[in-house]
């Protein structure tokens, strides 16, 4: 029978849940790497079993833990990340220049189609890739060098590159997402990078909200039959593209607010789409203290809300950028953590919710691996 | 024999005990301690002192001898107590947070 396996990063370590197809009895294991922040962990499309780990600490910086045996046991391997040449400045929160300077990697992605690359996004905002299972990293240093990278300021977590969505189908096409710049698209393998956020509009954020860059993006989502159509959940909006990110629109519709962090698409119904609205920027937690996924069948405008088994008074949690995910079961299955430790799950398309633990550290990432 | 002691994470990544023991030609500095650490122990690269610059980390500090020598130039020769294994070579994490 097939299962799933969840891999949850935490502000303390990481925890691996797993569980057969059902989805209904869960065995927990953790924390992993306990006492440190652990912001991703993902695992190769092409051989499960390897897994990679984004492990770090004020402290002691950056590391990078890998597995090969589904989580059981785990080996660091390469955590330096140095930037290609001099690196110049972006804005800082002042307007003044700021030179660039690692802090962390928010989010690895595994190469859809070789079991020995993986892709990291890390703050400061920039591109890192590894073609020996994480030994070591370089720069792909496109991303950075971009015209309007001089121009680029970080939002309130940092200038970071939080987002990388790959074609499955044509891994020289690829996304990247930067806070706060926008999105930005490469059609050669990440060697070069252009913006994409025409049809974005930034009122709140931006002095010229229609601006080529500086929007504050929070997560993209694209599902990899259909991926000419992608989805963003922005600081305040959710958007859509039809035509590979060139032109955006607005498909908030009828949600209660259109600020939120992650987006996710439906592994069977590629208009079937999923947000967590949360109240505002200035208030991080569910609008009436009631934890509500809500989706649209659609592709956007007309959702409804999700409540079964999720909490409708006094909830008060976020749910980050990169703390949602899908499995590829029928009928998927949803997961997302909050920041109050929870994990929670729908083995029904988001019919209805189980928390599958209740205490975990501040969720950072979710994702999922289905497995045969 | 230098002994080094490390901080709670560090030696879990390291795979040791909260002290270790390494042969250090004299002079003995920080740098040739870290160095020495480094090469023994690789998965501290980069966990103590920056890969590159090789400067301390922000919030690492080095104590020995009752001082802190967090500030002190990477080069200057270490207390002889330090040089002898009389006293541990101390790495720390700072202090820090409410």
């Amino acid at each position: 029978m097939s299962g799933v396996r969840v891999l949850v990063g935490t502000r303390k370590g990481a925890f691996i849940l797993t569980a057969d197809g059902g989805r209904g009895d869960w065995e927990v294991s953790g924390p992993h790497f306990a006492g440190w922040e652990i912001y991703h962990v993902k695992g190769s499309p092409v051989d499960p079993s390897r897994i990679w780990a984004s492990q770090s600490s004020g402290w002691f910086g950056q590391l990078i833990q890998r597995s090969d045996d589904g989580g059981g046991s785990w080996n660091p391997v390469g955590n330096e990340f140095a930037y290609q040449g001099e690196p110049g400045p972006h804005q800082w929160y002042d307007g003044t220049p700021h030179p660039w300077e690692f802090a962390r990697v928010w989010h690895l992605e595994p190469s859809p189609n070789d079991p020995d690359i993986v892709w990291a996004g890390v703050e400061d905002a920039a591109l890192f890739r590894s073609t020996d299972g994480g030994g070591s990293w370089q720069e792909i240093a496109g991303m950075r060098n971009q015209p309007t990278a001089s121009t680029w300021a970080p939002g309130a977590g940092g200038l970071c590159l939080h987002t990388i969505l790959i074609d499955r189908s044509n891994e020289d096409r690829m996304f990247g997402a930067v806070s706060a710049a926008g999105v930005f698209r490469s059609d050669d393998r990440g060697e070069s990078w252009r913006p994409v956020n025409k049809g974005l509009v930034s009122s709140a954020e931006l002095p010229q909200p229609e601006a080529e860059v500086g929007h504050c993006v929070h997560n993209l989502a694209m599902h990899p039959d259909r991926p000419d159509v992608l989805f963003m959940q922005k600081h305040w909006d959710v958007n859509r593209s039809d035509d590979g990110g060139e032109t955006w629109y607005e498909v908030s519709g009828d949600l209660p607010t259109d600020f939120g962090f992650p987006i996710e698409v439906n592994a069977n119904e590629p208009d079937t789409i999923y947000v967590v609205p949360i109240t505002s920027d200035s208030e991080h937690f569910p609008p009436e203290g009631r934890l509500r996924v809500y989706r649209s069948r659609v592709g956007g405008n007309e959702w409804e809300p999700l409540t079964k088994g999720l909490p409708q008074e006094n909830c008060y949690v976020n749910v980050l950028r990169d703390a949602m995910c899908v499995d590829h079961l029928d009928p998927c299955g949803i997961y997302f953590g909050t920041t109050g430790g929870q994990v929670y799950g729908s083995a029904d398309g988001g019919d209805s919710w189980e928390a599958i633990v209740r205490d975990l550290p501040a969720v950072l990432s979710v994702e999922v691996q289905t497995l045969p | 024999m230098i002994r080094v002691q490390l901080p709670y994470h560090l030696r879990n990544l390291a795979g040791t005990g909260r002290e270790v023991e390494l042969e250090v030609d004299a002079p003995v500095t920080q740098r040739a301690i870290l160095d020495a650490l480094e090469r023994r122990y690789p998965v501290l690269r980069g966990t103590i002192r920056e890969h590159g610059t090789a400067d301390r980390r922000p919030f690492v500090r080095f104590f020995a001898c009752q001082e802190d020598l967090s500030h002190d130039d990477p080069d200057t020769e270490l207390p002889a107590a330090v040089a002898a294994g009389e006293e541990p070579f101390m790495v720390v994490g700072a202090i820090s947070g409410g």
